[in-house]
């Protein structure tokens, strides 16, 4: 089980996980992307030596980019524990792991520090505290590059005040199947929230999992940030509540073949890709959403989504395989899981 | 029909470009189309930027030869533009003044409301502090009240030297 799933989380029927980070910089030093090694070498030791300092209960791993296989570098991104981004510069990032894997300080991505927690359900109170927590700490031992009208500064001035990113993975099959995806997408935009696919910037939408997000970060505070998310949020919660009653109510047959059809297939097939699993994983989440289906837990369904990756699966029995193996020992682990 | 650019595989591709109203035909394989740019229709978040810095801070062409330069990292306004991204937290003092506009184009806002970093609100009322006492200063020393101004200078130096100068 991917350990960040063993915390608590409300409204697990339409919100898988709940995620917030801050990008924070330091002082005197250039952004990663222009940075000389010896540069990121001594930021690293710097933010190393504060942590020192820590005296939380928990233990954090220090885990170096260039220690780790590219298939170590890739289960960790299917994870959502770190960032694609983190993984472009191996020789100059790495990562603070808390041992729970609810917080994750990454070092020398686009920004010198992004500290993010991740959550399962939706938990902004908790997320907010942890990231806000860690970083009241960090900002006591180290210099962060601070502006007194743009806030904390970043890479990208479009990070720039709050450096606060606060997203949600919500799974809404029944609004994409009464046809509202795009409006909603449109209607979220239109205030201010991004929506995008499962894995980040230009991903694509697989399973009926998007992410949503706040999209500006500097002129409001961030618990207000975090409360307007919050009650949009709701707002999505509900339609896709009502959106399921609807399709329960009028196309209940139709409904239970498309979810039992799914369980089949992942019952009994031998061969089977990551695209097609997230298809029937996720109708097999809507049959728990529609009380069709009884006896699995939505952590459960997420966790499989997260180990049937291409490098999750790879890193499971620790050896490298093809494609087509992949297909087989997917389909293997599925059986296995029904 | 095979690519124009391999003349190996068959081309999948078939491109019409048409430029001021000169169209240019391409026939490419899957492979030559890939690793050709003009191909590249992904919108990612920075290209997406640096349109928006360009419409927020249209200038006249002949004032763009002068590039004002980062100190610290020497990043330039004109790379600033082509990548959306800066070099150091010292740029953002550097291009100040054209970055308000292109902060409010982005978030609706040009200044933050936030948390500030305890240390650094301490910092933020102490140079706040510094800059009132140098006023009176300049006051006392007008006046030619050299005895009450030896108290202030001495009260700024402390907090200079508080604030590591």
């Amino acid at each position: 089980m991917v350990k960040w799933l063993n915390e608590t989380g409300l409204e697990k029927d339409v919100v898988v996980s709940t995620r917030i980070r801050i990008a924070r910089n330091l002082e005197r030093y250039r952004f990663p992307h222009g940075m000389s090694l010896d540069e990121s070498a001594k930021l690293t030791d710097e933010v190393l030596n504060a942590m020192k300092n820590f005296s939380g209960s928990r233990d954090y791993k220090f885990i170096k980019m260039n220690n780790l296989s590219p298939l170590d570098k890739m289960a960790f991104v299917e994870e959502h524990v770190i960032s694609p981004g983190l993984i472009q510069k191996p020789d100059y990032s790495s990562f603070l792991l808390r041992d729970d894997e609810n917080i994750t300080i990454m070092i020398n991505e686009e920004d010198h520090l992004r500290v993010q927690s991740l959550l399962p359900g939706l938990n902004f109170k908790e997320g907010w505290k942890l990231c806000n927590d860690m970083d009241d700490f960090l900002e006591e031992n180290l210099d962060f590059a601070f502006h007194q009208d743009f806030g904390y500064l970043t890479c990208c001035p479009t990070n720039a005040g709050t450096g606060l990113r606060a997203s949600v993975m919500v799974h809404i099959p029944s609004i994409v199947m009464t046809g509202y995806v795009n409006s909603l997408i449109q209607g979220l935009n239109k205030i201010g929230l991004t929506v995008r696919g499962i894995y980040g910037e230009g991903s694509k939408a697989i399973g009926n999992l998007y992410q949503i997000s706040n999209q500006t970060t500097l002129g409001e505070k961030e618990e207000i940030i975090i409360e307007k998310l919050n009650n949009i949020l709701y707002q999505i919660i509900n339609k896709e509540r009502i959106a399921r009653n609807t399709l329960l109510e009028g196309r209940r047959k139709e409904m239970e073949d498309r979810i039992f059809r799914s369980l089949g297939l992942l019952k009994y097939s031998r061969i089977m890709n990551s695209k097609e699993a997230m298809v029937h994983l996720s109708n097999v989440r809507l049959g728990k959403e529609m009380g069709i289906i009884k006896d699995v837990e939505y952590d459960d369904i997420t966790n499989l989504m997260i180990e049937i990756q291409p490098a999750s699966i790879q890193k499971s029995i620790d050896e490298e395989l093809s494609k087509e193996e992949r297909d087989i020992r997917r389909a293997d682990l599925l059986r296995k899981w029904i | 029909m095979l690519c124009q650019r391999c003349n190996k595989k068959d081309a999948t591709v078939h491109y019409t470009k048409i430029i001021n109203g000169k169209a240019d035909e391409l026939h490419l394989c899957d492979e030559c189309a890939m690793g050709n740019n003009e191909f590249d229709t992904s919108f990612s978040f920075h290209k997406l930027l640096t349109g928006l810095i360009d419409s927020v801070q249209a200038e006249p062409m002949e004032k763009r030869d002068k590039d004002i330069e980062c100190h610290f990292c020497g990043l330039g306004y004109r790379e600033f533009k082509q990548t959306g991204r800066f070099g150091c937290a010292n740029c953002y003092d550097t291009f100040k003044a054209k970055l308000i506009p292109l902060l409010r184009g982005i978030h609706g806002h040009n200044a933050h409301i936030g948390k500030v970093p305890k240390r650094a609100n301490q910092d933020i009322v102490k140079r706040r502090e510094i800059d009132k006492l140098r006023d009176e200063l300049d006051v006392l020393i007008a006046r030619e009240a050299f005895e009450e101004a030896a108290v202030l200078r001495d009260r700024i130096k402390e907090l200079e030297d508080q604030l590591g100068r």
